[in-house]
């Protein structure tokens, strides 16, 4: 099954390139705020139902894929198992 | 001397991407310690009084500083030796591996300014109880170079104040309450980004972060004076 991973900085934590990239869009016209830079993490993992893949990426996330003291994540699960 | 000296043995540990290592065997030699490198296939450590975690950009750094590293065979057995109290210095990206290891409190992130800093940076030591700060003054400040790109640290909510053990004068990096080092709450594991090991002869530029070293070379030999 395919998942993607989305690692944000967590609400609070200063994201110095959130706000370059808002200058950025500003300077090119955009009317743009609260802009933040996360990581998007694609991969597949094989798992018998959604449930358990589900698990599997908390896991990771949990271990490796983000940092819980500055980062939060959100799983998306795509397509059949 | 009525007593021969023994040399303490501390390790620096090598990983993929580690570039302060060599830095660090040298400095540790010449502040008078048997300097052992430590592959970071090693399993088990060898017999050692402390160990250096090196800067540099171990496994790329891909993924978050230290992220990485933090699996690799030698950090579970340096976290191993620390949860015995064995003395750790982690230096810069050291630092960043003790705190994604958990060995430390807190995270390091990308700078504010978004810019690598290389230049040297006045330190305020805060303690000077540690086994990395006796020989130096609480309140001294000591100009150690700094060279990184994610050195902002940001402590747990719930940090012991008396953690801190250096502060910046004049923080590069955005760093929450100037902190540029921090304890476990034991003492035993230190974490810095500045860079003692590049500042030990006065041909450097400085040698204030001799004091750091000796300090751990002190503190190591009677280590192993008492093992004897």
């Amino acid at each position: 099954m395919k998942a993607t991973v989305l690692v944000r900085p967590k609400t609070g934590i200063l994201d110095p390139q959130g706000e370059a990239v808002e200058r950025a869009l500003e300077h090119l016209g955009f009317a743009v705020s609260g802009a933040r830079v996360g990581k998007v993490v694609d991969l597949e993992v094989s798992a018998d139902d959604e449930a358990g893949a589900r698990a599997q990426v908390e896991r990771m996330c949990e271990q490796l894929l983000a940092n819980p003291l500055i980062e939060s994540y959100e799983i998306e699960l795509h397509g059949d198992v | 001397m009525a007593m021969s000296r023994p040399q303490p043995r501390i390790g620096v540990v090598t990983y993929p991407g580690s570039q302060d290592d060599r830095d660090a065997l040298w400095a540790l030699g010449a502040l008078d310690a048997e300097a052992v490198p430590v592959w970071h296939e090693e399993r088990e450590l060898p017999s050692l009084d402390a160990v250096v975690l090196p800067g540099g950009f171990s496994y790329g750094d891909y993924l978050r500083c230290g992220a990485i590293a933090r699996f690799s065979p030698a950090t579970a057995a340096v976290c191993a030796f620390a949860d015995q109290g064995g003395l750790v210095l982690g230096i810069c990206n050291g630092f960043q591996v003790l705190c994604e290891a958990g060995l430390l409190p807190g995270a390091l992130l990308r700078n504010e300014s978004l810019r690598f800093v290389c230049r040297d940076v006045p330190v305020r030591v805060e303690r000077s109880d540690t086994p990395f700060t006796t020989r130096c003054d609480a309140g001294q400040t000591l100009v150690i170079p700094v060279k990184h790109g994610d050195g902002r640290y940001v402590p747990p909510t719930d940090l012991d104040p008396a953690q801190i053990v250096f502060r910046y004068r004049d923080n590069p990096n955005g760093s929450v309450d100037d902190i540029a080092g921090v304890c476990n709450e034991t003492g035993n594991v230190l974490g810095l980004m500045p860079h003692p090991e590049h500042a030990v002869d006065p041909l450097l530029g400085s040698a204030d972060g001799a004091l750091i070293l000796v300090s751990l070379v002190e503190a190591a030999r009677d280590r192993a004076l008492a093992s004897v």
